[in-house]
């Protein structure tokens, strides 16, 4: 139990942070299900595409001897930018090409493509950066490395200090700052009231003269954004990255989804934070736990059972809506 | 020149074709209704009319060519559909379902005197503005429907089922508020399976069976005949 409390403030601190990413990737799937109850595997890549875009765009400036100049703040944002737009792009392509014209077909037929598409994705990201880099594990710039520690040894001699980086930081922030951002959008603009209008009811919406392809693309591209730009955060704090990084990721993005109700944008937040916690906490903790029958390593296993139980018990997610409406 | 015009449609669901040739006109100013028993199209047709199934044939509204267009094309071109159960947002409030209606209007001043309109028919919504569409009744669910539909302020008026799951008396009110909107000015295409409601405040009425038009008259006129009241009046 000590030792549990001892180190509950870096669990806290890197559970956040890894909560914070998982938490908007998470929303990415969450919408594309919300309007239309389909599961975008090839979101996990995305994120992926979007750290690779990132790190990219940061190599390349700092080749070009522009990163000396410019104040890592604002490189921060450009490559954050470059990073958001293009997967945003590369989202409303996917949809075009790979789920649009299986609207009306079985899901599980759009589920295989987009598998396909992840495996497409994973293999022309590979591809570049092995022509680029001479390897497909690209190790990026870190902006902002420094090391601070948080004195929680102070509030409470049982605990010991945490550790973090400037840009553990800025992770939570940016991650803050996009996931109030959405929810702005979706509940307060009239496009976000569009999108659940075409998320409840495609064919009414259309007699709204709701353009609903323009309002699937604006959700495909808005996910797809996060997702990318979530990428950026997380190349920049954990500095190495390959093309597979997207898949358990995104597994437990998803798995973040369904704990906070499929469908559900709140609920995906809050998924994606509870799981990220969760994982540290189990990463840390297991091995005290089960008195060292089982290690560190097991923490995926933790995430995924929540995944199986939130299946069986409660399907419908934590903060899922019961489907009962009047008719 | 008609305001609306169905010339030969066919319609299909797949293989199955549910409408078999329909012609009919609506007038400007008119309440046309359209009856006939369960099946019989009369849904079918309005769907065709917004771009919703598949159609052949021509259906002309204020001289454009409908079929081609893409769904969320007929309220631009300023058809309101209230389609069969209502269809109100369910996790929308009532304001947002009614500012829904008005998608295509920027100006915000415009929508609120639109809302203001329909508050004017419908006073019950304006006390639930912030209640979400699914929790409210089926009577008012289907004020709000109309609401939605009048905040496009659109030239016609496609209504199915007004009635359908409504307690008499609220029946009532619908039916005239649809009067109501007539008078104003608004073309009305009412279907309904209460023929004889809808006969009776309409100026016209097609009888439909089985994908096809049966007849059309004066709608006194089909409320008198022998036929109609047999098959669908008793």
């Amino acid at each position: 139990m000590e030792m549990i409390l001892q180190t509950l403030p870096q669990v806290l601190v890197d559970g956040l942070t890894l909560g914070a990413v998982y938490a908007v990737v998470a929303i990415g799937y969450t919408m594309v299900y919300g309007i239309l109850e389909f599961i975008n595997f090839a979101h996990g890549e995305i994120f992926m595409t979007g750290a690779f875009v990132g790190t990219a765009a940061l190599l390349t400036m700092n080749s070009a001897g522009w990163l000396t100049g410019l104040p890592a703040g604002l490189a921060y944002f450009l490559i954050l930018a470059t990073a958001m737009l293009s997967t945003g792009l590369l989202g409303i392509g996917i949809e075009r090409v790979a789920y649009r014209p299986l609207r009306r077909a079985p899901k599980l037929i759009s589920l295989i493509s987009a598998i396909g598409v992840s495996f497409l994705l994973q293999d022309i990201v590979r591809f570049i950066a092995d022509i680029r880099t001479g390897n497909f594990i690209v190790t990026g710039i870190s902006l902002y490395g420094e090391n601070l520690k948080l004195g929680a040894s102070f509030v409470w001699s049982g605990f010991d200090d945490a550790f973090l980086k400037t840009n553990t930081i800025i992770v939570v922030a940016v991650a803050v700052v996009l996931m109030v951002g959405l929810d702005f959008f979706v509940n307060r603009t009239k496009w976000g009231t569009a999108m659940r209008a075409v998320a409840q009811d495609r064919e009414t919406a259309s007699l709204m003269s709701i353009n609903v392809n323009k309002v699937i693309a604006l959700t495909f591209f808005i996910g797809s954004a996060l997702g990318g730009g979530t990428g950026v955060l997380f190349a920049q704090q954990y500095g190495t990255i390959d093309p597979y990084i997207g898949f358990i990721l995104g597994m437990k993005a998803f798995t973040a989804a369904v704990l906070g109700g499929i469908g559900n944008i709140r609920g995906a937040m809050f998924g994606g934070l509870f799981i990220g916690v969760l994982e540290m906490f189990s990463s840390a903790n297991l091995s005290v736990i089960t008195g060292g029958a089982l290690g560190g390593e097991y923490k995926d296993v933790v995430a995924f059972l929540i995944l199986i139980a939130v299946l069986i018990f409660k399907p419908e997610g934590l903060f899922g809506k019961a489907v009962k409406e009047k008719v | 020149m008609s305001l609306l015009e169905l010339n030969g449609v066919h319609a299909y669901y797949g293989a199955i074709e549910a409408l078999k040739g329909v012609t009919l006109t609506v007038e400007e100013g008119e309440i046309v209704s359209l009856i006939g028993s369960n099946g019989a199209g009369k849904s079918t047709t309005l769907k065709a009319i917004c771009g919703q199934v598949n159609t052949t044939g021509t259906i002309r509204f204020n001289g454009t060519e409908m079929s081609s267009l893409p769904p969320h094309q007929a309220a631009l071109e300023g058809i309101a559909h209230v389609p069969e159960g209502r269809r109100i947002f369910p996790r929308l409030t009532v304001k947002e379902n009614l500012e829904m209606g008005a998608f295509s209007v920027g100006d915000k001043k415009v929508i609120k005197q639109r809302m203001e309109r329909v508050f004017d028919h419908f006073p019950r919504l304006r006390e639930r503005l912030t209640q979400t569409g699914g929790t409210m009744s089926g009577g008012e669910q289907q004020m709000l429907a109309i609401g939605r539909a009048m905040m496009m302020q659109p030239r016609i008026l496609l209504l199915d089922e007004p009635s359908m799951g409504l307690a008499p008396i609220i029946v009532e009110q619908i039916f005239e508020i649809i009067q109501q909107l007539n008078r104003e000015g608004m073309t009305v295409l009412l279907v309904e399976q209460n023929a004889f409601q809808a006969l009776q405040i309409a100026h016209r009425g097609y009888v439909m069976q089985t994908g096809e038009i049966l007849m059309e008259d004066q709608a006194e006129l089909l409320l008198a005949n022998e036929l109609v009241k047999e098959a669908y009046l008793a």
